[in-house]
């Protein structure tokens, strides 16, 4: 999917996370800041690079600010940004496809 | 070295006769001798000991580079007593290399971290840590590792001589011109001043800090004018709002209060919930609501309490006013009910820290305790308890009462729920042993209970009384199925605080945490 | 992903407790409570610009959350909203035990929202007929159709009256006696018991008047309501006290049970127990109660 305009999900509430999409210069640019950085830092990481592959976001800067949110609500977040950065997050979203 | 708790205590810190864990009540039966401070006589008599600033304390009792001040931190978050007098001997009088040994030390306390940057204080000794200063001595920029101490460890340190006390600052919410305190009747208060007991014995010297000076004597005193060199009257020693909120609320989080409600159910399962049965509770928010459920059970079988210790709050005042409870024995006051109780309620009475906790002493009050329900940041599969570094490593928190009632109650209750946000409560090894799980018996989540196996006479208990119990290798699988298991934490060799034991021996250290940044590859 | 069992049509339902879908920290496990039913909530408590968000939550929590036994169903927005479509694809996609429409009026609603689950089955290859349905009724005209729409699926579980609209519409507001929705409780119970499904009572909103609370719960099982509808955790223990059977009920259920398994293995179809004539007739309602037993920890039998 490609980022037309920067659009952003979640909350600063515990356990949720708060995630930006912007339209990028090439390639993927994150920015991770979390409460549980030294424990789960690398696998927040991980996690969302691996959602934006899914959904074949090849070129963004994205911003994800942590409060502990756990792995479904991540994926959750930085899906819900992406497609609202495409204004696609309405209807027909491809449950068990690309989102799974 | 290895310690009873399997921690790795460096060798460089076991000198001077120290020694690692070794395992609860090691130390029972051995001699100490006390440490005698070195006091000034005031043998003419004084008129009054008022003298005009806290410079003019500092002064008359000798301060200079180099030194222990003393404090205790029964205004919490409100304190301004540890601030004002660090700013006087720092900033005005340019002392150097400065130890503070506090009972604890708050979010009050961020400034003193500034000190520390700026290497002027080299050294901490306290229960509790947090904020910038937790932050700072976790970065390493404390000279010397801070040492942390249980309530009960503190007085053994210092009547032991480990901490030897070269002005203690007595906060005092009342006082007279002599240096009679207590901890009501002023704008300040906070009831009990337990905490400060000890120190006013065995300092050099005892500077009371008051915002009222009341009419001499005022009586029944705290900290008694027989061991204080000088008062000096400030316009405030603290925020009465952070001192002591209004009243301390039960919580009405359902997960809270399914957690307590167990809790109250693994206590009226055993033997010692029976008339006259003693008990502590943390303030906590499933802890403090174990009292109502706990109330139901005794109602039930027509049993009263006979005596609770502690940090006291609304609701065990609320007990003792009812007759529901013979005697309650304060060390700190959490709220303004409990605040204008002491001395006042019949039956509820103050204790110093050493009568509270103190493990090298003949009485201490935790000894009788038959129940205590606490709290946990982390607790391991070994039932170690972590209640002073976060799991990303920093200090944020304080063992407090923590290790001493766990070791001296017949029945100790950790309640947490299982995981907090992203972060496992129960876990595979905590970050910092606090708590020994050698004195930790029964662990309540939201998820279950679980029993310690070295206590296979409580596990008879919960499977008389039908209540359901899982291994705690269960709880931890199931935390660690719900938030993913987490990175170990990566260390440097620096030792930035030192954990004793209550009995003085080392329980852990925490070291200089790497943190992770997102940048590495 | 968590794989989860076939839904029952007909299983215990004495609590159904509303969440916030969009509330990571809420949905993440509200099933230690011991509710019977969760209830994820995308219609009211999920603001008009956050619909979306909660769907992608909700997606995930539905594939990743372990609710054990606990039944999961999903509130969908109004039919009279951009919504429900979408939010109906998420619930078949996730695998939603079942999903309630909200403000149903007609067997037609029922209908329609009963295609677009078949569809959705279809689209995501979900086993065909697993999604069950419940409707809330809110208005006077869903509650005079409450038989129609009871009637109208053969995925209707049952339904819920849903009381803060009703009351408006209505003229009335709570009142003591429970006398504002005395008229509707009777209607919707006449309309589930005539259809052979279950039906719920609405919420208690004042969380601070326990002694109201209980005194609704009460009615609602004198009325003979299967559950309610609830807000808060707190509320579950006292509907689960009052909807367990008595010892006594147990004890006779499970004699009716016994001695109609012995007689009608020797061919006797009408037989008395303690003094009363049983049949067949009572064999249902002496399994409910023992299932109801079970659910409550009263019962260890094996007989159902």
């Amino acid at each position: 999917m490609e980022i037309l305009r920067s659009a952003m999900a979640g909350t600063l509430e515990s356990s949720d996370a708060q995630v930006t999409v912007e339209p990028g210069e090439g390639g993927i640019e994150l920015e991770l800041s979390s409460s549980v950085m030294n424990q789960y830092g690398r696998q927040i990481k991980a996690t969302v690079l691996e959602t934006l592959e899914r959904l074949e976001v090849k070129d963004a800067r994205v911003t994800v600010v942590d409060k502990g949110a756990l792995d479904c609500t991540l994926k959750a977040r930085v899906e819900c940004a992406v497609f609202r950065s495409c204004g696609k997050s309405a209807e027909n979203i491809p449950w068990g496809g690309a989102v799974r | 070295m290895k310690n009873a708790v399997g921690r790795d205590i460096p060798e460089y810190l076991l000198t001077g006769g120290r020694e690692v864990y070794q395992g609860k009540n090691y130390m029972d039966g051995k001699y100490i001798t006390k440490a005698s401070p070195r006091t000034r006589r005031c043998e003419a008599p004084q008129e009054s000991k008022v003298v005009e600033s806290i410079r003019a304390a500092l002064e008359q009792c000798g301060a200079k580079s180099g030194m222990t001040f003393s404090f205790h931190h029964h205004l919490r978050d409100g304190d301004y007593v540890v601030n004002q007098v660090m700013a006087v001997a720092i900033e005005e009088m340019g002392l150097e290399d400065l130890t503070i040994a506090a009972s604890s030390l708050g979010n009050a306390h961020d400034p003193i971290a500034d000190y520390i940057e700026q290497g002027k204080v080299v050294g901490i000794q306290t229960s509790g840590i947090r904020g910038r200063m937790g932050e700072v001595v976790s970065a390493g920029k404390l000279k010397t590792p801070a040492i942390i101490r249980s309530h009960g460890g503190r007085p053994r340190a210092i009547e032991g001589g480990e901490v030897h006390i070269d002005i203690a600052f007595i906060a005092a919410p009342t006082s007279d011109c002599v240096g009679n305190c207590r901890g009501i009747g002023g704008k300040s208060n906070c009831g009990s001043m337990g905490y400060a007991m000890t120190d006013a014995k065995y300092a050099d010297h005892v500077v009371v800090v008051t915002d009222c000076l009341v009419d001499f004597p005022n009586m029944p005193a705290s900290v008694e004018a027989i061991d204080v060199d000088a008062v000096v009257v400030v316009d405030s020693i603290g925020n009465p709002k952070k001192i002591a909120s209004a009243a301390a609320r039960i919580s009405q989080n359902p997960r809270d209060l399914m957690m307590a409600e167990n809790v109250a159910k693994v206590i009226a399962a055993t033997p010692w919930f029976k008339d006259g049965f003693s008990f502590q509770t943390g303030v906590g928010g499933p802890s403090l609501a174990a009292n109502l459920f706990l109330e139901k059970y005794m109602d039930e079988r027509g049993i009263k309490m006979g005596w609770a210790i502690g940090g006291i709050c609304g609701p065990m005042v609320e007990l003792l006013k009812k007759g529901k409870v013979g005697k309650v024995i304060d060390v700190q006051d959490f709220d303004l009910d409990a605040v204008n109780s002491i001395n006042q309620t019949p039956g509820h009475y103050e204790m110093s820290a050493s009568q509270y906790a103190n493990p090298a002493n003949k009485g201490a009050f935790v000894n009788k305790l038959d129940f205590v329900v606490l709290a946990a940041l982390e607790i391991d599969t070994g039932f170690n308890v972590n209640v002073l570094t976060g799991s990303d490593g920093v200090l944020r928190g304080a063992p407090g009462g923590h290790p001493d009632t766990a070791a001296g109650s017949k029945v100790c209750i950790i309640v947490t729920p299982l995981t907090r946000g992203r972060m496992a409560t129960v876990c595979e090894h905590v970050v910092t042993v606090t708590t020994p799980g050698d004195c930790v018996d029964v662990l309540v989540t939201d998820y279950g209970i679980a029993v310690n196996p070295l206590r296979p006479d409580l596990i008879e208990c919960l499977d008389k009384a039908g209540i359901p119990h899982v291994t705690i290798e269960s709880l931890k699988e199931k935390a660690y199925s719900l938030v993913g298991r987490p990175d170990d934490l990566e260390w440097e060799d620096k030792v930035v605080a030192v954990l004793e034991a209550r009995d003085g021996t080392i329980l852990d250290v925490v070291r200089k945490i790497k943190p992770y940044t997102g940048t590495e590859e | 992903m968590i794989p989860r069992p076939r839904p029952e049509r007909f299983r215990l339902r004495r609590t159904m407790m509303f969440m916030n879908a969009q509330k990571p920290g809420l949905i993440k496990d509200a099933y230690i409570y011991g509710c019977d039913s969760i209830m994820l909530d995308l219609e009211d408590a999920v603001a008009e610009n956050q619909k979306d968000a909660a769907r992608f939550s909700l997606y995930h929590a539905l594939k990743t959350v372990d609710y054990g036994s606990t039944e999961v169903i999903v509130r969908i927005n109004g039919l009279d909203t951009p919504h429900w479509r979408e939010d109906i694809r998420v619930c078949v996609a996730g695998g939603a035990d079942g999903i309630r429409i909200a403000k149903c009026e007609s067997a037609q609603d029922v209908k329609t929202v009963e295609a677009a689950v078949e569809a959705a089955e279809e689209e995501f290859d979900v086993e065909r007929g697993r999604t069950l349905l419940m409707a809330a009724l809110e208005s006077p005209k869903g509650i005079l159709n409450a038989y129609e729409i009871c009637c109208a699926s053969e995925r209707m579980l049952g339904v819920a009256i849903s009381g803060g609209d009703l009351r408006k519409c209505l003229q009335t507001s709570p009142q003591r006696d429970g006398v504002d929705m005395l008229a509707a409780r009777g209607q919707v119970i006449l309309a589930a018991r005539a259809a052979g499904v279950q039906c719920f009572d609405t919420v208690f909103t004042n969380l601070d008047d326990q002694e109201g609370f209980e005194a609704e719960v009460l009615q609602n099982k004198a009325m003979g309501f299967d559950g309610k509808s609830l807000i808060n955790p707190k509320q579950i223990r006292f509907v689960h006290q009052v909807f367990a059977p008595t010892q006594k009920e147990i004890a006779q259920a499970e004699k009716i049970i016994r001695a109609y398994r012995e007689q009608s293995a020797s061919g006797v179809g009408v037989f008395t127990v303690d003094g009363k004539m049983i049949d067949i007739a009572f064999i249902p309602g002496a399994e409910r109660t023992l299932k109801l037993a079970r659910a409550c920890g009263l019962y260890e039998g094996d007989l159902v």
